[in-house]
């Protein structure tokens, strides 16, 4: 973690051991490549395109893959859905990357004052993590998702606030291991406020673990969101997502199977892509991990 | 031992404590509160709806109704469904069962197959079999759990026509064969994921135990590779492997839920899926608040029994 920090100086970043490390992670690699061709594709597809992603033909109902300009067929509605895939993926990838952002927030805020200040305070803060972490995220997910007006920026608050405890206890331990070493005594006697230590002082020297768990937070942000607009309190038609283009193709499965296995093979590859990338900068900032 | 009861007993009294908060929070952050169905009634008026606030003690600061619930919680009463009337507790007891036997066979495959893949990862380290377990259980972690349902369906009920596409039973015949026969394919979707979480654990563990001294004693007393691995390693590893059981237990009902989804299996998943969509709130409360009961409970089993078999645990 220490050569993380050492290493962001402005000469030569880019042969540090690691980005070399990163670099001859092959998967990783794959899953950076990977990642930035669905981002480009959901950024310009839906322009390149002959279909609009809502423009419904009633004519093109079920058509499969490769009939006409239609790359991977229609759905029910004779839209397109290599289109409606490609603004899904806007959706679904913006979700996951907004919802990972505010649950590293939460969690490195809960983690930092949990590692540093300990006592009864830690000990307030830890077992609230423990308490979210007893309720099967999907439950408290659909409860929450039920309750209030499902927008994308709802689904996106929800999502963080159900997946911030992974972060808050790396981030805890990680600080309360450094709170006792010399440079936070230093600190200390020089007469840095509390924050200032905290974030100025500790929190750089955590940045490693912080950043492995944001990316597979963004991995499991996509698998969430997924889940609850599958079963219809995510993301409402007609915008479209990943998850809510599988909600009505189970009744199709027989007659038009494309409609199911296409965006759902997006997720996989979207959702693998952040798992490898997470994989290879853990081996790269030298974290250690006991998780998958 | 008994130290140690006492400890991790309070600790899951405090959890359970939170736990409850949290739920009362989700409870109050529903449209309308407790009486959110009501709210859309015709044949309710806004005076209506003030005076049963009234009358339910609606209007009392939260903390009194906070402590109230919790204590009819403590009871048993958790309220009447909305949909029957039926107490909420008789409601969740009926649709455990399939919820527990879905998880309970895809727990078992997973344990099997991912001790498996988990030992032979770590005693062949580097192996091509290692390379490919690895990769195999990033993309694996990765699938959506319904999707895989769904293809299954696809391949193996649409196209081969081995498995029936969903249910728990064919109507009319209980036999424990035509049970089975429903079992098969919900169980190996839910188990995917696990499998490559407990091969994943499994495989750290046994490393961990194959550099112990204890192993080095083995070897230089001239025992077999495999009987060192399977007499002094495995159990060792194993060890830690109880207490994963007990920290994937959530996991597993989030997995179980979907699963019950796609396969319309009548577990507790779908029975939360289908109180929400009657806005049947008694009976979604009851559930979240069970599941996180369930949660604790099975921790608390699972560190239990790792003190029982280890005694570095109840002793340190």
């Amino acid at each position: 973690m220490t050569a993380l920090v050492a290493n962001t100086g402005p000469s030569r970043w880019w042969r540090s051991r690691t980005v070399r490390r990163f670099t001859s992670h092959h998967l990783a690699l794959l899953g950076v490549a990977m990642i930035m061709l669905l981002t480009l594709a959901c950024v310009f597809g839906p322009h390149l395109l002959p279909y609009d992603s809502l423009y419904i033909d009633l004519r093109a109902r079920f058509s499969p893959p490769l009939t006409g300009d239609h790359y991977l067929g229609t759905d029910p509605l004779g839209r397109d859905l290599a289109a409606r895939l490609l603004m899904a993926g806007r959706i679904s990838l913006a979700v996951a990357f907004f919802a990972m952002l505010l649950s590293t927030l939460i969690g490195t805020l809960v983690g930092v004052i949990a590692g540093y200040r300990g006592g009864w305070i830690g000990a307030a803060l830890m077992r609230t993590v423990d308490g979210f972490l007893s309720f099967p995220s999907i439950f408290l997910l659909l409860a929450l998702a039920a309750a209030l007006k499902p927008s994308p920026a709802m689904v996106t608050v929800i999502i963080a606030v159900t997946s911030w405890m992974e972060v808050a206890r790396i981030v805890e331990a990680e600080v309360r291991s450094l709170r006792e070493r010399e440079f936070v005594l230093a600190g200390r006697m020089l007469g840095l406020s509390g924050a200032h230590i905290m974030f100025r002082e500790i929190l750089p020297n955590a940045m490693g673990p912080i950043i492995v768990a944001a990316t597979l937070t963004v991995a499991h942000a996509i698998l969430l969101e997924a889940y609850i607009s599958f079963l219809g309190y995510g993301i409402q038609p007609p915008l479209a997502s990943w998850g809510n283009m599988l909600e009505g193709a189970q009744q199709y499965l027989a007659s038009a199977p494309w409609l199911a296995i296409i965006p759902g093979a997006a997720i996989t590859i979207a959702v693998t892509s952040f798992n490898f990338i997470g994989d290879g900068l853990r081996d790269a900032l030298d974290v250690r991990d006991d998780r998958v | 031992m008994r130290g140690f009861l006492l400890n991790r007993l309070s600790q899951s009294l405090i959890l359970l404590l939170i736990v409850s908060v949290i739920g009362f929070v989700v409870l109050n952050l529903l449209p309308g509160g407790p009486l959110a169905q009501f709210g859309l009634d015709p044949g309710m008026t806004q005076d209506d709806l003030d005076r049963l606030k009234e009358q339910l003690g609606l209007n009392r600061p939260l903390w009194m109704q906070y402590l109230d619930w919790a204590w009819r919680l403590l009871q048993g009463d958790w309220g009447n469904s909305f949909r029957d009337g039926a107490p909420v507790l008789s409601v969740i007891g009926r649709h455990v069962f399939a919820t527990l036997l879905l998880m309970g066979t895809s727990t078992a495959i997973a344990i099997a197959i991912g001790t498996w893949i988990g030992i032979r990862g770590a005693t062949h380290r580097y192996s091509l079999f290692d390379h490919l377990a690895t990769v195999g259980a990033m993309v694996a972690l990765s699938i959506p759990t319904f999707w895989f349902g769904l293809v299954g369906i696809y391949i193996f009920s649409l196209k081969l026509g081995w498995v029936p596409a969903g249910n728990m039973y064919t109507i009319g015949d209980g036999s424990v064969l035509n049970y089975l026969h429903h079992l098969i394919l919900p169980s190996l979707v839910l188990s995917l994921v696990h499998v490559a979480i407990w091969s994943r654990y499994m495989r750290t563990s046994t490393l961990d135990a194959i550099s112990q001294d204890f192993v080095k004693t083995a070897r230089a007393k001239g025992l077999s590779e495999r009987r060192v691995i399977m007499k002094h390693v495995v159990g060792n590893a194993l060890l830690p492997m109880i207490t994963l059981a007990g920290v994937q237990l959530p996991s597993i009902l989030t997995g179980a839920l979907v699963t019950e989804t796609v396969f319309t299996w009548p577990g507790m998943g779908r029975l939360f899926l289908d109180s929400l969509g009657y806005s049947d709130y008694p009976v979604v409360m009851g559930l979240l608040m069970f599941s996180a009961i369930l949660v604790i409970l099975g921790n608390l089993i699972a560190d239990i029994a790792v003190a029982i078999v280890d005694p570095r645990i109840r002793l340190g």
